[in-house]
């Protein structure tokens, strides 16, 4: 093997000097430059304070909301908690896969795959819904598409007619297909 | 009353629903002054967050004045006009005794690795959020903030959440006079964190994105140098030639799990769900510190896992701190510098929509529409 030097890369020495690095930079024309250089004027310094700054707690413990409505809650902890969101109770298949989902822990990777699943079946639910309701959503304005016309409109035109070459591609290929096989 | 209501990825709109009750003693309930979309609700309308229901009402930045109290409440009076921070926290916890408000044990039951959030999945408590013209508040003595007189309600509805963490992610990287900062992602939280680092005594901030019309907002906003990171080949040899080969001493992740900029990262994380959205920025954050510098991180990821260089933060002795902010902790502080003309908040609001037109809200800031920056929600009843 050929050992013989055919570029030398040049020296780089790193001396840089701590203290004249951090002096180098003064930015006193800012308004409030360095207002809160003093940690003390640092809120969370330190990053746990005990006893907290925190006026008008007047219990030990937070009463218990009463559950009227079904609520999960993880298995890395005993129960409810005191104070819980009831929104959107889980109902349907969905609901179902999200029971699954709490019967394994947050260190479980099934626990968050199964509810982004689950997720998705709802999102079918909620058309289904919908239209059991008599309501046929306007997926265009959900979608803010008013918007994309107003400020990209460009944009807009392309992405419908890329859509458009898509969608009627698909529709010609089903047709050829029909045609050959004569239905 | 009128409300934001989630039909699936990338679809809202307004519908009329039943106004909130007071369901326990601590509760109150607040008619909504001010709402905004933040950066986090995206991840939200992307159906990246589990556990995000059809039907559930977004919104954790809010502001409002009280209509109700549960028999419990003692501090809070019909009529006050308040600013209500995202977490929501009960005070007597362990980790609220040690003012680690976001982290609180008694408000979730759905999840121990966060407290409970607005309008935020049922990952953080079931919660319908302040995209409403009415929302149930909870824990409230110990929450909600009455405005002062001198604070605009267009400041106000800032310190709820999106100042508060940009100015966390400043104070995590423990920055030393003279430092150098970089701030990965010029929306709210990155604009925030970098006007919050010159508060905290930095020698140089510089803001890195890919939006032209974002660079030039920060640029002009927050005093700050700023890269576009489509006209650099590689983000670590750049910001080392940028700071003596040194890197920089902090190194801030305002961005999260929807990072741009790395097509692995972006293949696996986004498209093919692999793991928890992109880390693209934790690992320029990693790599582009100096050795022994601290890498703050207030984007938020998913709950399962990222591919990021944990070898090269062990072997440069890095500190990584991270936390979704503890809002009240900052407020008092926040607010003197309001008063005090260092910062004014409501400079980046950008768009207002009324509540009714919430689908092209979304869709203006997701897509990043007609140079949005932040937009705000005005409900019917402020009229």
């Amino acid at each position: 093997m050929d050992t013989r030097v055919t570029e030398k890369s040049p020296t780089y020495i790193e001396n840089t000097d701590p203290v004249q690095r951090q002096k180098a930079h003064h930015r006193e024309d800012l308004p409030g430059w360095g207002a809160d250089v003093d940690p003390a004027n640092r809120p969370a310094v330190p990053k746990e304070r005990t006893p907290p700054r925190l006026p008008n707690v007047h219990w030990d413990q937070p009463e218990a909301q009463e559950a009227h409505v079904r609520v999960f809650h993880s298995t890395e902890r005993p129960g409810l908690t005191p104070v819980f969101g009831t929104s959107t109770p889980p109902s349907g298949l969905s609901g179902r896969m999200r029971e699954l989902a709490f019967r394994f822990s947050e260190n479980d990777v099934r626990h968050w795959l199964i509810l982004l699943a689950a997720d998705r079946v709802n999102v079918g639910e909620g058309l289904l819904d919908d239209l059991a309701h008599g309501h046929v959503p306007n997926i265009f304005a959900e979608m803010g598409w008013r918007s994309e016309w107003r400020y990209n409109r460009a944009g807009f035109i392309k992405k419908a007619l890329v859509a458009g070459a898509v969608v009627g591609t698909a529709v010609y290929l089903m047709r050829q297909r029909r045609k050959r096989e004569g239905i | 009353m009128l409300a934001m209501n989630y039909r699936g990825p990338y679809r809202v709109r307004a519908v009329q629903k039943a106004e909130p009750e007071i369901e326990h003693p601590g509760d109150a309930i607040v008619r909504v002054t001010r709402s905004c979309i933040c950066g986090s609700d995206l991840h939200l309308y992307h159906g990246l967050v589990p556990d995000t229901r059809v039907g559930m009402t977004f919104g954790h930045e809010f502001t409002g004045i009280v209509e109700q109290v549960g028999p419990s409440v003692q501090n809070l009076k019909k009529g006050d006009h308040v600013l209500v921070p995202f977490n929501i926290f009960c005070g007597s916890c362990y980790f609220c005794q040690k003012e680690l408000y976001s982290n609180c044990h008694n408000t979730n039951p759905s999840a121990t690795a966060v407290g409970g959030i607005f309008g935020y999945s049922h990952t953080t408590g079931g919660y319908d959020g302040g995209q409403a013209e009415y929302v149930r508040v909870p824990m409230a003595d110990v929450g909600p903030t009455v405005i002062p007189a001198d604070i605009d309600v267009d400041d106000a509805v800032l310190l709820t959440d999106a100042y508060p963490t940009g100015y966390q992610a400043a104070e995590m990287g423990g920055i030393e006079q003279g430092d150098t900062v970089v701030v990965f992602g010029a929306g709210p939280v990155g604009l925030f964190a970098a006007k919050s680092a010159w508060l905290l005594g930095a020698g140089r901030v510089i803001v890195v994105d890919h939006l032209e019309y974002r660079l030039e907002f920060a640029q002009r906003f927050a005093q700050c140098e700023i890269i576009n990171f489509k006209e650099v080949a590689d983000m670590a040899i750049h910001i080392k030639k940028m700071t003596d080969w040194l890197g920089a001493d902090v190194c801030i992740d305002a961005v999260g799990c929807e990072a741009a900029g790395n097509f692995a990262q972006s293949l696996t994380g986004l498209k093919l769900k692999l793991q928890a959205g992109s880390a693209t920025v934790l690992h320029w954050a990693i790599n582009s510190v100096r050795k022994g510098g601290t890498v703050s991180i207030v984007g938020v990821y998913g709950p399962t896992f990222n591919a990021v260089p944990i070898g090269n933060a062990i072997n440069k002795g890095l500190t990584l701190r991270m936390n979704q902010a503890s809002v009240k902790r900052h407020l008092p502080r926040l607010i003197e510098h309001i008063q005090a003309g260092r910062i004014k908040p409501s400079e980046v609001i950008t768009h207002r929509f009324p509540l009714e037109e919430i689908a092209d809200a979304y869709h203006v800031f997701s897509s990043k529409l007609d140079n949005c920056i932040k937009p705000v929600l005005i409900p019917p009843t402020v009229h």
